[in-house]
């Protein structure tokens, strides 16, 4: 019973971190039809900058609130860095698709190696406030608080994206751009602002990601985006593009059984076996689960 | 029709998509008030001409010429840019946002630093207040034009684009979109787009036909309908002894000025009272 608990709250856990990369990585295709190759860079990008502002950060630092600080530094760099990359090099390659994937890949190859040069390939000790450090018994199971933590952080995320959408004016505008992005132009908007938005808000959601990931896994390194990406982009297919919902859905889906077939299978079966459900998807119901709807 | 000053006023209008010919110098006149309506077989370029003055051309479509409304240019200006500056339009098929709700829908098409009319679109259409939470793509095919006419009437428009507001309606609801447009261009010039012919000549005031990509013909609508023999040999409809199908009660495809299987189909001249009578 333990173990199956144990398995449930980390498969959650690691649910959690797909989720957060998803999310944005949706939204953005489902608007804006960019694939976003780079969008592992601003996962990298978020684990970097907490890590570098848990040491130098006035302010910020390893536990309590400084932690709490070079999170939100992280964040925000997340944050910048998507808006940056679509003002500077999507926009200019609107409806371009080739183009976009090839200047999104590449940037996402230049970002590693960056990284890479400024910091080292090797993984870095991340910086782990003390609670994040034990263990919470649930139901006889022992869960790492960073698991927690990260499950905590993704269903507020969720909250919040969802609010957002529902009740705010550039939500809405999002939503329709989802359905059919012309007609919003039609109607008198500048849909190009919701694209802005949308790629900081994912940049943000997988900043967050990177960081508590960081703590999660306990180290951080340069590929570590790129690897997450590849189980993004299934979470995404499976979710349906566009739906913030839809891969909250997928992301539970492959996080559990992705953790469970790992545990009582052979390691790497997991992986497997979700690239198995991404085709029986994908026959079943191509358009995913929740189809082109942001917020179903 | 040329002493008044149109407003709008399209020159040598030419747009060529994948390869495709489809307008080949088209020019036209808009007049500054009633309905001029934009006649033509299908395919011949009607919606294509409506989306090119609104700058809806896909990318990779090339479009040449001049649309100018007054003074202003209009090409090359982004499109929300043109309907936010008064150009209203009404797409063909409605393009409701169907995931959204009536309320949502109509908050969406409120214009930045105007004051959205909402009495106006709900003395207009009562339903649409009634049905506000209603998702918009849970709404019969009527419902969804009264939404999409209602949410360009939200705000205060120049000249309003409207792309065959009647394409696939019951014909009740075709009566009732007839009399809205008509009290609609009492306030506002309007380029429609329409097939309904009894439709036509109850609001149309000034008609221009397309044809190959040109305009073949322009001037009054009176004059056009009046003429059987023109309104024969520019749209392909109206040959004698053939079976009248009535207008005001159109069966699927053959109502509407030229069907895509035979290209002619017959004008009613006594059974489009129920439309047309005022």
């Amino acid at each position: 019973m333990s173990t199956i608990v144990l398995l449930t709250l980390t498969g959650l856990g690691l649910a959690a971190l797909y989720f957060l990369v998803a999310s944005g990585l949706s939204l953005v295709f489902g608007l804006a039809d960019v694939l976003n190759f780079a969008h592992g860079l601003f996962l990298s990008v978020g684990a970097y900058a907490t890590w570098w502002a848990a040491g130098n950060l006035p302010g910020a630092g390893p536990s309590g609130f400084g932690f709490v600080l070079a999170v939100a530094f992280g964040v925000a760099a997340g944050a910048v860095v998507g808006m940056a990359v679509e003002l500077v090099m999507i926009r200019p390659l609107y409806s371009r698709t080739i183009e976009q994937v090839l200047v999104t890949v590449g940037l996402s190859l230049a970002g590693v190696a960056l990284l890479q040069a400024t910091w080292g390939a090797d993984p870095r000790p991340f910086p782990r406030p003390d609670w994040t450090q034990r263990v919470t018994s649930v139901l006889g199971a022992k869960v790492p608080n960073s698991g927690i933590l990260l499950i905590l952080a993704a269903a507020l995320v969720l909250a919040a994206l969802l609010g957002f959408l529902r009740y705010t004016r550039y939500g809405l505008v999002i939503r329709a751009g989802v359905e059919n992005r012309e007609m919003v132009t039609a109607l008198g908007i500048d849909v190009r602002k919701a694209f802005t938005l949308v790629f900081a808000i994912g940049g943000a959601a997988a900043a967050l990601a990177g960081a508590l990931g960081g703590v999660y896994f306990g180290s951080v390194s340069p590929s570590q985006g790129g690897s997450l990406l590849i189980f993004a982009f299934i979470v995404v297919v499976i979710g349906g593009m566009g739906s913030v919902v839809g891969s909250a859905y997928a992301a539970v889906a492959v996080g559990l059984l992705q953790q469970f077939v790992n545990y009582y299978g052979t390691s790497g079966a997991g992986d497997i076996c979700v690239v198995a459900l991404l085709a029986i998807v994908l026959l079943l119901r191509p358009q995913g689960i929740a189809g082109r709807a942001a917020t179903t | 029709m040329s002493e008044v000053v149109p407003i709008l006023a399209v020159a040598e209008l030419s747009v060529r998509i994948a390869g495709l010919h489809i307008l080949q110098g088209v020019s036209f006149t808009v007049a500054p008030s009633g309905v001029t309506v934009l006649l033509g077989r299908n395919g011949v370029g009607k919606t294509t001409t409506l989306r090119a003055i609104l700058g809806l051309t896909p990318r990779g479509g090339e479009v040449r010429g001049t649309v100018r409304m007054g003074d202003r240019s209009l090409a090359g200006e982004p499109t929300h840019r043109l309907v936010r500056d008064g150009l209203g339009y009404v797409p063909e098929d409605r393009c409701v946002f169907a995931g959204l709700t009536v309320t949502e829908n109509l908050r969406l098409a409120e214009r930045r630093g105007g004051s959205p009319a909402y009495d106006r679109v709900f003395e207009l259409f009562p339903e649409l207040k009634r049905r506000g939470r209603q998702r918009a793509g849970s709404l019969s095919g009527g419902q969804q034009q009264m939404l999409a006419i209602g949410r360009v009437l939200l705000n205060d428009n120049r000249l309003l684009l409207v792309d065959e507001p009647t394409k696939g309606l019951a014909p009740k609801v075709v009566t009732e979109v007839a009399e809205v447009l008509e009290r609609v261009a009492v306030a506002v010039p309007v380029l429609l787009v329409e097939q309904n012919l009894a439709v036509v000549r109850r609001l149309a005031s000034d008609a221009v036909v397309l044809a190959a990509g040109r305009v073949a013909w322009s001037g009054a609508a009176d004059e056009l309908l009046r003429e059987a023999e023109l309104t024969r040999s520019l749209l392909g409809v109206g040959v004698a002894g053939e079976s009248h199908v009535p207008l005001s009660t159109p069966a699927p495809g053959s109502a509407a000025l030229s069907s895509p299987t035979d290209g002619s189909v017959p004008v009613s001249s006594s059974s489009d009272a129920e439309v047309a009578g005022r």
